[in-house]
């Protein structure tokens, strides 16, 4: 446990660092959540009424922690370990008396801290500055929120660690990631909110992982989900947060009695 | 027990058998060299005694265990250091590394600091541990990745291509270090290297592999005799000279400039550097010397050629 905090602290760390890349993560998130938020805003002016149980602050709250979570949450993967599988360095990993996805869940929970400190709450701050945004209506959502955003980080963790493991068996995975992106971009809704779709691409994002890294802890602390319906949003995250660990598991056993380093 | 045993170990890649029935073992407090010519097997053999990789046949102990299967438990007891690779933490100040070895190795912090501040202290590294990883020099690197594989004591310390890269003054204190460590500690050392002077400096014994076979098993000196490998005194000259082919111990090997330039080779065992230089300095006047040590390739191409196989 105390292994898994310092890997957490020393990942916080190391993307604390690049603190300019911090700036800008948190200038683009901005400027792209004014635009989406006007955007939304005009969709739901001529359509006069609430759409999918959202009204106008709702929205600017689906709008505004979706920006702040976009840094947070890995929605679009992360190429360190599918590069130390093809360089080999992966070996160092296996050096260690750790089990590595469990390393690098550690990592990547510190990278999700400090992009949430640094990029995440000060983009909110301004979304709430510049709008009319819907709070957690309760003590209660706050601190469900709060866990179905780790939640959501160990989800996206955990596929995209599956996704990167796929290494071991073909060299270039640039078109299955590309592929997640695409697919995860939309369905978890980050471009609109999985309420507003039609029905039979909601049942395929409903189906999918990928709403329980985003448009879960937006729907809670934007207030749209309250009540029983918090826990059975926490609690599908919590299924392919152990589902896709699970996977990722099987996986890397398979990768690594498969393992052909090269050279060195 | 011995601290690695292998029996009849093979690894095959796609279409070629990196590691061909390789039998050997290494009992604790060794110092050992296993060289060879690049694609060899020396890292495939490494990597199916640290658990990284898994043997196609044949028997693997790493401290009496199936490295494979007991993957952790052999990394609690084995320092392993990759000369290409790096098991820092690139963009943090290296004392941060060494922090988080120690949780991974479940070492407490006071272990930790008092382990870190001995061997900072001994590789001279003081300066350096506030220093971003990817911002120290290959010397610095390479001297912090051995002290990060030695952090939890372990028993054993397996070290592929060390020196690799070093300039002479990093690899003699590299060299010091690893000397005075095993005296104190005992830890067992493998080693490969492309460097003679490692192995003579570090190991008593040398395990040649030729295409994934152990071609040689035995002490340096064996080694040397074994190939003939010889050392050779390079003698510049002030004047042109007639060839020395009248020195005791020691044989001409070539002539160059009309004699200004000449290549003796000796055998150590039969005389010294001191002595071929006495002999010819009291005939004629030099101006310079090298010597050139037998080469690591030199040898295990001779190892090759006596065992039919170059």
């Amino acid at each position: 446990m105390k292994t898994f905090w310092l890997l957490v602290r020393a990942g916080f760390r190391r993307h604390s660092t690049y603190r300019l890349a911090l700036l800008a993560g948190m200038t683009t998130n901005s400027v792209f959540g004014f635009i989406r938020a006007s955007i939304l805003l005009a969709a739901l002016a001529s359509a006069g009424t609430a759409i999918g149980g959202y009204d106008a602050p709702t929205t600017i709250a689906f709008v505004w922690w979706g920006q702040a979570l976009l840094g947070t949450v890995n929605l679009w993967g992360f190429a360190e370990v599918k590069d130390r599988v093809r360089t080999g360095d992966i070996a160092v990993d296996f050096l260690r008396p750790v089990d590595p996805q469990i390393a690098y869940l550690a990592g990547d929970l510190g990278r999700a801290g400090i992009n949430l400190i640094g990029r995440g709450v000060p983009a909110l701050l301004l979304g709430a500055l510049l709008f009319d945004m819907a709070w957690p209506p309760s003590a209660v959502s706050w601190v469900a929120g709060a866990v179905s955003i780790l939640l959501a980080v160990v989800v996206a963790f955990s596929g995209n660690f599956v996704i990167n493991l796929l290494a071991f068996w073909l060299v270039e995975i640039r078109g299955i990631t590309l592929l997640w992106m695409i697919t995860g971009g939309l369905l978890c809704g980050l471009y609109l909110p999985v309420p507003w779709f039609p029905d039979w691409l909601r049942t395929i994002a409903n189906w999918s992982p990928f709403p329980s890294m985003l448009q879960n802890p937006i729907d809670i602390l934007a207030g749209r989900v309250v009540g029983d319906d918090i826990a059975s949003a926490v609690g599908v995250q919590v299924f392919w947060a152990v589902a896709l660990l699970a996977l990722g598991q099987v996986v890397l056993r398979a990768g690594r009695r498969r393992l052909e380093v090269q050279g060195g | 027990m011995s601290i690695i045993e292998t029996r009849d170990l093979v690894r095959d890649f796609k279409k070629t058998r990196a590691v061909d029935r390789m039998t050997f073992s290494v009992e604790p407090g060794e110092a050992v060299g296993y060289i060879g010519a690049n694609g060899a097997g020396k890292s495939t053999t490494i990597k199916m005694l640290t658990g990284i990789l898994k043997p196609t046949s044949g028997h693997v102990r790493t401290c009496g265990l199936d490295p494979m299967r007991q993957r952790v438990e052999v990394a609690r007891r084995v320092g392993v250091v990759f000369g290409q690779r790096s098991q820092l933490w690139w963009d943090l100040p290296l004392r941060d590394s060494f922090a988080i070895l120690g949780a991974i190795h479940r070492m407490d912090e006071a272990a930790t600091r008092a382990r870190t501040d001995l061997l900072v202290e001994q590789l001279e590294m003081g300066p350096q541990l506030g220093t971003a990883v990817r911002s120290l020099s290959l010397g610095q690197r390479m001297r912090a990745e051995i002290a990060a594989a030695l952090l939890h004591s372990p028993e054993l310390l397996i070290l592929d291509e060390p020196t690799i890269g070093l300039d002479v003054l990093s690899k003699q204190r590299l060299r010091e270090f690893l000397v005075a460590e095993r005296r104190e500690q005992g830890t067992t050392l493998l080693l490969t290297t492309h460097d003679m002077g490692d192995i003579e400096r570090l190991c008593d014994r040398v395990l040649v592999v030729d295409r994934g076979r152990l071609a040689f098993d035995g002490t340096l000196t064996g080694l040397a005799g074994t190939v003939g490998a010889q050392r050779i005194l390079v003698i510049d000259l002030a004047q042109p000279t007639p060839d020395l082919h009248d020195v005791p111990g020691a044989t001409l090997v070539e002539s160059e400039s009309d004699g200004l330039r000449q290549r003796l080779s000796f055998d150590a065992e039969a005389t010294t550097v001191a002595a071929v230089l006495a002999h010819v300095s009291s005939r004629h006047e030099v101006r310079d010397l090298t010597i050139e040590e037998p080469d690591i390739e030199d040898v295990v191409r001779r190892i090759y050629a006596a065992s039919g196989r170059a």
